[in-house]
């Protein structure tokens, strides 16, 4: 329950009733944010790996990450700054497909990115269909300032969490802040329960 | 790197108009009381939220523009053409009015006075609104840090803070130079035109000084200059970046 009304703000009411996560606004356009220049990433040298608590790891060049199966996901995104964007096309593999088999008690999952960037959050969070490595929005390849060659999508948190320049995945046993969490983002970022901050 | 942590839990609060300036025709400083206010980094910002009588709500984040002044923190609003936020908060909040705040926020895009390798900001339009902050910060320590500001706007008329930033710039050790993209004052030694690679070049820091670097304005400003920084050679770690603006959709 917010404490004050604002007197004379009346306020754009929400177009069609779709509902938004609280505190959200939509946008159409689709704006880019990110903590510092954009990494420019060859495909000739790219590559992900997963290394799970084990040490066992797998990778991925180019090549054989794109022969991995890709699926269409259309999802709504909700970044921590208050734009939301409703119905976003994107093309990529599940993270399903990349830890197959892996054997791990992990429950914990640190993403890694070119340029540095890290964000963390529940291994679950990846699996069973919830998250993509992303590396085609609305029909074309994804540019550098969206995150391309390949980013990750997981759009049921905020979108920091969805890592641009993606470069592999840390399964741990215990839980390891990245770059926002460690300046007092919060550790899961839900969207419909406004987890912005630390302690929300 | 130190790094500054929003430490324990946001709360909302309640925050005073207690003084309005208009900057330009289309940006005006609103200045609030927010008691119990525990102080911010340059470079932070605040979250606004704002509630109709309906009880809906809707919320911004802006930079702060003032260095720490007790209970006091300044926000300068452009006000969009389409705006849901910013028309509130430049044109119709009055003296006396209330919202709700929360920050500070980020601990990334701040300046950190104890550092003492050079700082180059670079501002776009209203991106210059938290480099403001650091300048005024580093003013209020009296910091003798070399600070050179890089601030890219269309022409005079929507150059915000420029008499303080004339008077600012009497200290040998903090440069301002303006690139007007549309059109200069006049007699101005310049022609029109943005700032690539020469102009960084001319009057930036050269990334053998390991300066610290600040760039904040809209999208494509922020991606232009990131890029040639470092083409230039400055290390991307050390380059942060803030987007600012329209390109967020309205606010």
């Amino acid at each position: 329950m917010p404490g004050i009304v604002s007197p004379g703000f009346f306020g754009r009411r929400r177009e069609g009733g779709q509902a938004l996560p609280p505190g959200q606004y939509l946008v159409r356009d689709f704006p880019v944010l990110s903590a510092g220049p954009t990494p420019r990433v060859n495909l000739d040298t790219w590559e992900f790996r997963i290394v799970a608590e084990t040490g066992e790891q797998r990778t991925w060049d180019w090549k054989a990450f794109r022969a991995l199966p890709a699926v269409d996901v259309t999802v709504d995104l909700h970044c921590v700054t208050k734009w939301s964007k409703l119905g976003t096309a994107w093309r990529g593999v599940s993270v399903d497909v990349l830890v197959e088999g892996i054997e791990t008690n992990a429950e914990y999952a640190l993403v890694l990115s070119y340029g540095g960037y890290t964000t963390n959050l529940p291994l679950r969070d990846l699996l069973d269909g919830k998250a993509w490595l992303a590396f085609a929005y609305d029909g074309s390849d994804l540019t550098p300032e969206h995150g391309g060659p390949v980013r990750l999508l997981v759009p049921h948190l905020y979108l920091w969490k969805s890592a641009k320049w993606v470069r592999g995945i840390d399964l741990r046993t215990t839980e390891q802040r990245g770059f926002w969490e460690q300046l007092g983002y919060h550790d899961y970022g839900d969207p419909w329960l406004e987890q912005r901050y630390s302690e929300d | 790197m130190a790094r500054a942590a929003v430490l324990g839990r946001l709360t909302w609060r309640v925050g005073t108009l207690v003084s309005f300036r208009d900057e330009t025709a289309v940006a005006r400083t609103v200045v609030f009381q927010i008691p119990d206010w525990p102080g911010h980094l340059a470079g932070q910002h605040v979250d606004v939220r704002l509630t109709a009588a309906d009880g809906y709500s809707t919320e911004r984040s802006y930079s702060i523009a003032s260095a720490v002044d007790g209970d006091l923190v300044e926000l300068t609003v452009e006000r969009l053409p389409d705006g849901e936020v910013s028309p509130y908060l430049s044109q119709v909040l009055r003296v006396g009015d209330q919202i709700e705040l929360r920050g500070p926020i980020g601990g990334w895009f701040v300046w950190d006075p104890e550092v003492d390798s050079p700082a180059l900001l670079v501002g776009g339009g209203s991106g210059v609104v938290p480099l403001m902050a650091m300048v005024r910060t580093r003013a209020q320590l009296g910091s003798a840090t070399p600070f050179r500001l890089l601030y890219s706007v269309r022409d005079p008329a929507s150059v915000l803070y420029g008499p303080e930033l004339d008077r600012l710039r009497s200290d040998p050790m903090l440069e301002v130079q303006y690139a007007f993209t549309r059109q200069t004052p006049a007699g101005y030694s310049r022609p029109p035109g943005r700032i690539d690679a020469a102009y960084l070049d001319e009057f930036g820091y050269s990334a053998a000084l390991r300066p610290a670097v600040f760039v904040c304005g809209p999208t494509g400003f922020v991606e232009t200059i990131a890029d040639l920084l470092v083409a230039a050679g400055h290390n991307p770690h050390r380059v942060k970046t803030e987007r600012f603006g329209p390109s967020g959709g309205s606010s």
